[in-house]
């Protein structure tokens, strides 16, 4: 128990950080997935072939490739990518992305392929015509979608997006790989300075569940909540 | 790119490898625990249900690395047996993987032996039919079917599982795509053929089990 302790001797304060990084980099990455889905959601359902199949495209191809690869190819690519931009508009040195935004993305885009798929179910499964009793009834696009739309998608969606989001945070540990401080590389370096990986391995295996038992109470809270009134 | 491709193919060789083998004893470990999970006895119920939380709660790569990093520093674990399979990764992944998709097959059996309708077993019962041949000839075949689209979901996960191999230095086609990114920096070029090579296998991964679920197709 004394690797636990807070301060110099103990490894609890780093844990603790280390927990927090893990939140936060799987909320931003949620975010960004929710700015994918925002994008890719319309295409999937667009009626226009060539909009439809990059919709489908990003899903498909994100869903069958390993999230390592998907890591590998920001991790390495990204700072080229981003360098190739900036020398367009004549900025030649090096720039080096930080960890938190490379991991955050590529987990982002990954979380966005589900998030993606759960919305384009959740717009579908809404009855028709709602949708048509919003546009007889004359609202403005702001009250339809938001007013009318958004809440019953919302409703269906909650439950499926619980998925994704535990599917997301259990994603970040692989960002361990590119340097990024979170749950798992601050294990790796513990157990690497104390010699005691089954203790900290098993301990970030407690910091995950607790993690998840906290949010699947906070999420099925949400559920009760939106679903009213069914 | 090209030059790339046969040393990609033969990676590929191992990610089958880890698959089929970690997917043959998950399905056994699976189907023990879905069995657990129906008992009456709550102490029993409990102890699969806590198997398949913590092992769905927890990522993969933290099961991986208590295996492989973890169980080595019990002095005692290095005198059995077991210090044989459990110094190779190749083994430590596979019991990684197994105990996973093991946890989540255990729940997609649990459903599926669940929503067999009781009037089936009543009937069988009825006519006499041993018990032991209503769970093979009647319970099993339902279950298969009722369970083969989630299961095929959770082949396309454990194949896209087998990358975290990489992590415990076995060379799988993610371990030998990133080899090549960090030796050519051609992130891009190889992402394009490694991933296809995944996405070919989740191709005719998901073509079997749709060929599958029109053969167990029947009505029920």
């Amino acid at each position: 128990m004394e690797l636990l302790y807070f301060g110099d001797k103990g490894w609890g304060d780093e844990l603790f950080f280390a927990t927090l990084m893990t939140i936060a980099v799987s909320i931003t990455a949620m975010i960004i997935g929710f700015i994918f889905a925002a994008l890719f959601t319309p295409l999937k359902l667009s009626n226009n072939k060539f909009l439809n199949s990059i919709g489908n495209a990003y899903t498909t191809v994100i869903r069958g490739v390993p999230e390592l690869l998907v890591i590998y190819l920001f991790f390495f690519g990204g700072s080229g990518a981003i360098m190739f931009v900036a020398s367009i508009f004549g900025y030649n040195d090096y720039i080096e992305i930080n960890a938190f935004l490379t991991g955050s993305f590529s987990i982002g885009i990954i979380s966005g392929a589900y998030s993606t798929e759960v919305f384009r179910g959740a717009l579908q499964s809404i009855d028709k015509g709602q949708f048509e009793a919003a546009k007889v009834l004359g609202f403005n696009k702001y009250i339809y979608f938001f007013k009318i739309i958004l809440p019953q998608m919302l409703r269906l969606a909650i439950p499926n997006l619980s998925n994704v989001w535990q599917i997301t945070l259990k994603d970040t540990s692989l960002i361990s790989v590119t340097g990024l401080v979170e749950i798992m590389r601050q294990s790796y370096i513990a157990a690497g300075s104390t010699r005691d990986p089954l203790f900290f391995y098993s301990f970030a295996a407690v910091l995950y569940l607790m993690l998840t038992f906290l949010s699947m109470q906070l999420l099925n809270r949400l559920e009760t909540k939106y679903s009213k009134g069914y | 790119m090209i030059n790339s491709f046969p040393k990609l193919l033969n990676a590929t060789l191992i990610t089958l490898k880890l698959l089929s083998v970690s997917l043959i004893l998950g399905l056994f470990i699976g189907l023990g625990f879905a069995i657990l999970r129906m008992n009456n006895n709550k102490l029993i119920n409990k102890f699969a249900y806590g198997y398949s939380y913590i092992f769905r709660g927890t990522p993969l790569l933290v099961q991986i690395f208590i295996i492989y990093f973890g169980l080595g520093q019990i002095e005692y674990l290095r005198t059995t047996f077991l210090w044989v399979v459990l110094k190779e990764p190749y083994w430590c992944a596979i019991i990684a993987f197994s105990l996973n998709t093991g946890a989540y097959t255990s729940e997609i059996l649990r459903s599926a032996f669940q929503t067999i309708k009781p009037g089936y077993l009543e009937a069988g019962r009825s006519l006499g039919i041993p018990s032991k041949i209503i769970f093979t000839k009647i319970q099993i075949p339902i279950a298969i079917k009722q369970s083969l689209p989630a299961y095929g979901n959770e082949i396309i996960l454990m194949l896209k599982g087998t990358s975290l191999a990489s992590t415990v230095t076995l060379m799988d086609l993610t371990g030998v795509a990133k080899y090549i990114i960090s030796t050519t920096f051609k992130p891009v070029e190889v992402f394009i053929v490694a991933g296809g090579i995944y996405l070919f296998m989740t191709f005719i991964i998901h073509n079997v089990i749709k060929y599958l679920e029109k053969k167990y197709g029947f009505q029920t």
